[in-house]
C-alpha cells in the first residue's frame, strides 16, 4: 500500500484544495480551488508537480503531520510558520523529504494567512465533478466534503520518486503593505458620489467575519444611492465587493454564494485577489480604482511570475540550509560561525 | 423595468455582465435566456463560463486570451440584436407537501392575504414557473411565475436554518431550495425531490429556462418519497416537450 499522511494535530482551519472546480456557475457552485494560487503552484512547483495538483492549503493554522507506510517530498509555500521536522528546524519554500515515522510540525504564520503544503505525486482522493477541492457549503470535495480534521490520514498518490535532489524558491511576497486593486462597478452606479469616495479613500481592516467564502471588512458605512441596498439577485464573480444594508463592504472569494442581491461596487482584479487573500482580521486593507488595461497588464505579470516558477528552483544544500533556518528561527548555531 | 438598450457593466477583468433590466419579468428571462443560449451554441474565444439570472447574463472569460472591453462589446452587439428565443420547454412536475410542519409560514402567510390556507396553496401550484436562474448555493432553484397577489417582503429576521427542499417565496420570487441554508423566505412546503446530489449523474436536474408545475401532494406519502429519492428515483415527473 501507499504512504499517508497523518494528521495528528490541529489548529485553525485546513482544508485539500486543487486547481478549483469551474465551470458550474450556472448551477449554483462556485469553483473554490487556491485562495492564493501562487503559493499553492509554488508549493507544487517545489515537489516536482504540475501547479494546480491537490495540497493542503492551511488557514492561519499549526498543524502536526507523521509520514506513515513510506516517506513522502513535501513543500511549503505562501504564509509559513516555524516549520520543524522531528524537533529540527527546516526552511520554507522548498523541498524536502519526511521520513517514514517522521514528525513535521507546522507553527502558525508568522504573517499572512494561507499557506499551501504540496505533496510529490499528489493526494490519492476521489474526485467530484473534475476536481478534488472542498467546497464546505456544498458538502463536495476534500476529504468526505469536510475540512480536515485531526486523525485524518490523507492517503498518498503514489510512492516517493527516488533520488529527487531537494530544491527551493523565493518565498512568494505576501504584499501587506500594498493597496488592493480594483475595477469599479458593476453597480457602482447604485452609490453616491460620497459612497464612492468612502470605499476609495478610507482605511478598513479585515473583520473576524473573513473566511474562503468571503472577507467582511470593518471601517465607516459607504452610502448606497436613493435606489437603497437591494437590487434584483444577480451573478457574483471572485473578487466581487458587495456592500450590505449597513454599508460594509464584503469582497466574496473562493467559496463564495454565486448570485447575491446587494449593490457590488467594484471588483478585486484578479492579480490581487491573493493580495486580500493574504490579510488577517484587523489588518488594513485600502482600495484603488485602475482601468481594465492596467487590470490585464497586471494579469500578464502575474501569470508570468507563475509561469517562471520552474526555471527559478534553485538547489539547496540540505545541511547548510537547514541551519540556515535554525539562524533565521532565531536559535543559535555555534557550528555555522565557524564557516 | 427593461433597459432601453442592453448594458454592458464591467466586473473587473475575469468577467463581465450583460444587463437587460431591473426587474423581474418573463420577456426580460427570456432575452437572457436567449442570449445565453447563443453564447453557448457558439462559443467566442476566451470565453469561459455564462451565468443567466433573473435580468443579466454573466460572462467570464480567461483574461490572458480575451479583453473584457472587446469581448464585451461583441457580447453587447448580440445582446442588443433580434434572438430566438431558447430552444428548452422542459416540464417538470415536482411533488410539494404544503404547510405544517413541511410549511411552517403557510399560516401566516395565508393570513396576510386573506386567503384561506388551501386557497394559498392553489393559488402557488397554478402557474407554470420557469427556471430564472440556479444560484445562490448549488442547486437553488429561482423561478419566475409567482402570483403577483401572493408577493409578500422577506422576514425582517432570517432563520439561521431552513431545510432541504425547501418550497418559499420571497418578494415576486419563488425558490425550490436544494441544501439546508439560513433564508429570510416565507416557508410554504417542502419537496422530496433533490436537484443537487454529488454522487448522482447528473449532479444537478434543474435549468435555467426549465419549466416546473408544484403538485400538491399529501403529508402521509412524504416518507415513502423521501425513502423514493434516497433510493435515487426520480420523484419528480419530467417532460420533454
Amino acid at each position: 500500500m501507499s504512504g499517508v499522511l497523518h494528521l495528528l494535530r490541529l489548529s485553525g482551519a485546513a482544508s485539500i484544495q486543487d486547481g478549483g472546480r469551474p465551470g458550474f456557475l450556472r448551477d449554483g457552485l462556485s469553483a473554490s480551488g487556491p485562495m492564493d494560487r501562487l503559493a499553492h503552484a509554488a508549493a507544487n512547483i517545489l515537489v516536482g508537480n504540475p501547479p494546480d495538483a491537490a495540497a493542503i492549503e492551511w488557514g492561519l493554522a499549526s498543524a502536526t503531520l507523521r509520514a506513515e507506510g513510506g516517506p513522502v517530498r513535501l513543500a511549503l509555500a505562501g504564509a509559513c510558520g516555524p516549520l520543524r521536522c522531528d524537533g529540527e528546524p527546516l526552511a520554507d519554500h522548498r523541498s524536502f523529504l519526511l521520513r517514514e515515522g517522521a514528525e513535521l510540525t507546522l507553527g502558525r504564520p508568522r504573517a499572512g494567512v494561507f499557506a499551501t503544503l504540496a505533496v510529490a505525486g499528489g493526494l490519492a482522493l476521489r474526485p467530484v465533478l473534475g476536481s478534488v477541492a472542498l467546497h464546505r457549503r456544498a458538502a463536495l470535495g476534500g476529504l468526505d466534503g469536510r475540512p480536515l480534521r485531526e486523525g485524518d490520514r490523507l492517503p498518498l498518490a503514489g510512492p516517493v520518486p527516488a533520488g529527487e535532489a531537494d530544491v527551493g524558491l523565493d518565498p512568494v511576497p505576501l504584499e501587506s503593505d500594498r493597496s488592493i486593486r480594483v475595477v469599479l462597478g458593476p453597480q457602482d452606479d447604485l452609490f453616491t458620489s460620497d459612497g464612492l469616495a468612502t470605499f476609495l479613500q478610507s482605511i478598513f481592516t479585515v473583520s473576524g467575519q473573513a473566511d474562503r467564502m468571503g472577507y467582511q471588512l470593518d471601517g465607516p458605512a459607504i452610502a448606497h444611492g436613493a435606489g437603497g441596498f437591494n437590487i434584483v439577485s444577480d451573478a457574483t464573480v471572485m473578487g466581487s465587493v458587495q456592500v450590505s444594508g449597513t454599508g460594509r463592504p464584503i469582497v466574496l472569494m473562493a467559496d463564495r454564494q454565486t448570485t447575491g442581491g446587494y449593490p457590488k461596487i467594484a471588483t478585486v482584479i484578479s492579480s490581487d485577489i491573493r493580495r486580500i487573500a493574504q490579510r488577517r482580521p484587523g489588518e488594513p486593507v485600502r482600495f484603488e480604482a485602475v482601468d481594465l488595461a492596467t487590470a490585464r497588464t497586471l494579469a500578464q505579470v502575474r501569470a508570468a511570475a507563475l509561469d517562471a516558477l520552474p526555471k527559478n528552483l534553485r538547489p539547496v544544500e540540505g545541511e547548510a540550509e537547514r541551519l540556515m533556518a535554525a539562524n533565521v528561527a532565531g536559535a543559535a548555531v555555534d557550528a555555522f560561525r565557524d564557516d | 423595468m427593461t433597459h432601453d438598450a442592453p448594458r454592458l457593466l464591467a466586473c473587473g477583468n475575469t468577467a463581465f455582465t450583460i444587463e437587460f433590466g431591473a426587474g423581474i419579468d418573463p420577456a426580460l428571462s427570456a432575452r437572457v435566456l436567449a442570449l445565453d443560449a447563443a453564447l453557448r451554441a457558439r462559443p467566442l474565444p476566451g470565453l469561459c463560463e455564462t451565468v443567466p439570472t433573473y435580468r443579466s447574463l454573466t460572462v467570464h472569460l480567461d483574461p490572458l486570451v480575451a479583453d473584457p472591453d472587446d469581448l464585451g462589446r461583441t457580447v453587447l452587439a448580440l445582446a442588443a440584436a433580434p434572438l430566438p428565443p431558447p430552444a428548452t420547454a422542459r416540464l417538470w412536475r415536482i411533488p410539494v407537501v404544503y404547510g405544517g410542519e413541511f410549511g411552517i409560514d403557510l399560516d401566516a402567510v395565508s393570513a396576510h392575504h386573506g386567503l384561506a390556507p388551501d386557497a394559498l396553496i392553489e393559488r402557488h401550484a397554478a402557474p407554470e414557473y420557469r427556471v430564472a436562474m440556479i444560484g445562490f448555493l448549488p442547486g437553488y432553484a429561482y423561478l419566475e411565475g409567482l402570483d403577483p397577489g401572493l408577493a409578500l417582503s422577506r422576514r425582517p429576521h432570517p432563520r439561521s436554518v431552513t431545510p432541504a427542499g425547501t418550497i418559499s417565496i420571497g418578494g415576486a420570487q419563488a425558490l425550490i431550495a436544494s441544501i439546508a441554508a439560513p433564508s429570510g423566505w416565507h416557508l410554504l412546503g417542502r419537496t422530496p425531490f433533490q436537484n443537487f446530489v454529488p454522487e448522482r449523474d447528473p449532479v444537478f436536474l434543474l435549468r435555467p429556462g426549465d419549466r416546473v408545475r408544484f403538485v400538491p401532494t399529501p403529508a402521509e406519502h412524504w416518507d415513502a418519497l423521501c425513502a423514493a429519492a434516497e433510493a435515487g428515483e426520480s420523484v419528480a415527473e419530467l417532460s420533454e416537450a
